[in-house]
């Protein structure tokens, strides 16, 4: 059974798969960096509508498990290891340690308080990245090598490494899909609309909670790996807690607890973004100051569009 | 002695300009049960008009007083355009259009004044140190702070605890709907409460324009110690808020100035010179951690819900 939503997603990823041929027919380089790193930003936000759409977890930090994916493959390649199953491994392992421990305390509390939670340890973790001199403070540092999978792929090719994305894009969808549709995740969807009847059938919620956090967490980490190894650059920027607001912001844009939203979301918020800033059809008064347009937009999309792109294009289902 | 006399002072003085956000965000909170991620760009909107208004008229009274006036009126604009019709939306919207006010409210600043930070003084009279007791040699301009938010709570306590607007903010932070069927103004009292936190915000810019940078942005580093702050103090409550914003300003004063020595003591120094600041920024986190292990709903949890 296809539906209209599912039919929206294969579009969409038809049309990412179509974007490195096109990019080359027409000798225009600049897409392929641009849809790369909308994949990326795709595969962090989709990790986010794990728990944000369907837990309900309002998480105002997630940019830290970018950061923290970003720092272990940076770390290692500061000390000379640039194995690339070493260094995601440990993107992802890192991740998940550390989402274990701010999910431990956080996922205890709910509403507000989880949301200045999540934002204060990310803000935390912020300034522990610009306070470590070793590797690059305030500055960040570059990344000398990419990230090497001899024999596998070699993701110097900009569209070798592309595909890659792609790849780890349509995996964490699926990842994702399968686990909302499992038991699992009918115990977080159900913990989120009602805790009260969650603990009255017998499922108590927060180790639920805290797993899909966790998971989260270890798959946003390894979109940080990605992120570093696009932009052979590491910064504590990658975890500014605007870098959060931007992933949510990607999530709800996009279409809450949808599985296309957030590469929807995605998309439009690094285009927009990427339009305000260059587009020549808009005056210079414009590129000075994008982000007064960028705001305005927010919240006049907050205010007004609650389905998001998904409800648009694809109408409601379910 | 001396020396940890003058950081816990300095502790002190970052308690109460925490305190004055805090009051602000706590209080909105409470009563409206809105996030308002925008309270730190009250905070910057405050700096930059006390500091304009003081080099326009040349009196820094009167550019405190334009100031104060000035943010609250923004304040309240703010509050009747946008934020009023999330109200009774869920706090993910509320986070995500409060975001977007910042990013407009930085970028507007950095139309108006430019992106680099701009000068901002104390008048003659507020300059030097007095000595408080021997050896003790503190500037004057700090201790004005710490006695002006002393006085602020102080003159909270009594409005919120003895006066009718006060017994109408406690009532709509514990039940807004039977306040609203008593035939209370809500939406009024709800924009006084707005216009008076934006206020206080204000005040806290204001005050710590000559002593950090007046730059655009310089709201959204204040805002998430504000956050740690009403975490730890229990969310809703001014009470809370106080005892919160003392002890986060404490922490994080006296960390920064003393944790460095004292892990060069046990470690080696080189060592305690990259270990020490790290930890030192991260203490505060670490203690509301530490505090919602123990009391999830804060210090003092607040009664309404």
């Amino acid at each position: 059974m296809i539906n209209s939503r599912t039919w929206l997603l294969i579009a969409i990823l038809l049309l990412l798969a179509a974007v490195p041929p096109l990019a080359a027919f027409f000798a225009q380089p600049f897409y392929l960096d641009l849809f790369r790193r909308v994949m990326i930003f795709a595969v962090a936000a989709t990790s986010l509508n794990l728990i944000l759409g369907y837990g309900g977890m309002v998480s105002f930090g997630h940019a830290a498990y970018l950061g923290v994916g970003a720092y272990a493959v940076g770390v290692l390649a500061h000390h000379g290891i640039d194995n690339g199953w070493l260094q995601w491994g440990l993107a992802i392992g890192a991740s998940a340690l550390v989402a274990l421990a701010i999910g431990a305390v956080s996922v205890r509390t709910s509403g507000i308080y989880f949301i200045m939670i999540t934002l204060a340890f990310t803000q935390m973790l912020y300034y522990l990245g610009i306070s470590i001199e070793e590797y690059g403070g305030d500055d960040g540092m570059r990344l000398a090598t990419r990230s090497q999978f001899p024999g596998v792929a070699d993701i110097a090719d900009p569209v070798a490494f592309y595909y890659l994305v792609l790849g780890i894009l349509v995996f964490s969808i699926y990842l994702v899909h399968r686990l909302v549709n499992s038991r699992f995740g009918m115990v977080i969807q159900a913990a989120r609309s009602n805790e009260a009847r969650t603990r009255a059938i017998g499922f108590s919620p927060y180790l639920y909670r805290l797993a899909a956090f966790v998971i989260a967490g270890a798959m946003c980490g390894l979109a940080g790996a990605l992120l570093v190894n696009h932009t052979a650059y590491l910064t504590p920027e990658f975890m500014n807690w605007t870098r959060s607001g931007e992933l949510m912001f990607m999530v709800i844009l996009g279409g809450i607890a949808t599985a296309a939203g957030p590469v929807l979301g995605a998309a439009a918020l690094l285009l927009l973004e990427d339009l305000l800033q260059g587009w020549s059809v808009l005056p210079k008064w414009v590129h000075d100051h994008w982000q007064l347009y960028l705001g305005v937009i927010l919240v006049l999309v907050v205010l007004f569009a609650r389905r998001g792109l998904a409800g648009f294009f694809a109408g409601k289902n379910e | 002695m001396i020396l940890v006399l003058e950081q816990i002072l300095n502790g002190l003085q970052l308690g109460v300009m925490l305190f004055l956000m805090a009051a602000g965000l706590t209080l909105v909170f409470g009563i409206m049960n809105l996030v308002n991620l925008a309270h730190g760009s009250l905070y910057m909107v405050g700096a930059y008009l006390a500091t304009w208004f003081y080099q326009a008229t040349g009196s820094f009274a009167l550019g405190v007083l334009l100031g104060l006036a000035g943010t609250l009126a923004v304040g309240v604009v703010v509050e009747v355009v946008a934020l009023r019709t999330l109200y009774q939306r869920d706090h993910l919207d509320q986070v995500l259009a409060t975001f977007g006010l910042i990013l407009f409210f930085n970028e507007l600043i950095a139309i108006l004044w430019g992106r680099a930070a701009i000068f901002s003084t104390v008048p003659e009279y507020l300059t030097g140190h007095v000595e408080l007791f021997a050896g003790l040699r503190y500037p004057l301009y700090r201790l004005v702070i710490i006695l002006t938010g002393l006085a602020v709570a102080a003159g909270l306590w009594f409005v919120v605890t003895r006066t009718r607007l006060g017994m109408l903010i406690r009532a709509g932070a514990s039940n807004r709907t039977m306040v609203a069927a008593l035939g209370v103004n809500i939406r009024l009292l709800y924009t006084v409460v707005f216009g008076f936190g934006a206020a206080l915000a204000g005040l806290a810019g204001l005050l710590s324009g000559p002593i950090y940078a007046v730059q655009p942005g310089m709201g959204e580093l204040i805002l998430i110690q504000v956050f740690v702050v009403i975490v730890i103090g229990g969310i809703g409550s001014i009470r809370g808020a106080l005892a919160g914003a003392l002890i986060v300003g404490m922490v994080d004063t006296l960390g920064r100035a003393f944790l460095k020595p004292m892990l060069s003591t046990v470690i080696s120094p080189s060592a305690a010179d990259t270990a020490g600041p790290a930890m030192a920024s991260m203490l505060i986190y670490l203690l509301m951690a530490a505090v919602l292990t123990f009391r999830p709903e804060g210090l003092f949890p607040s009664r309404g819900s």
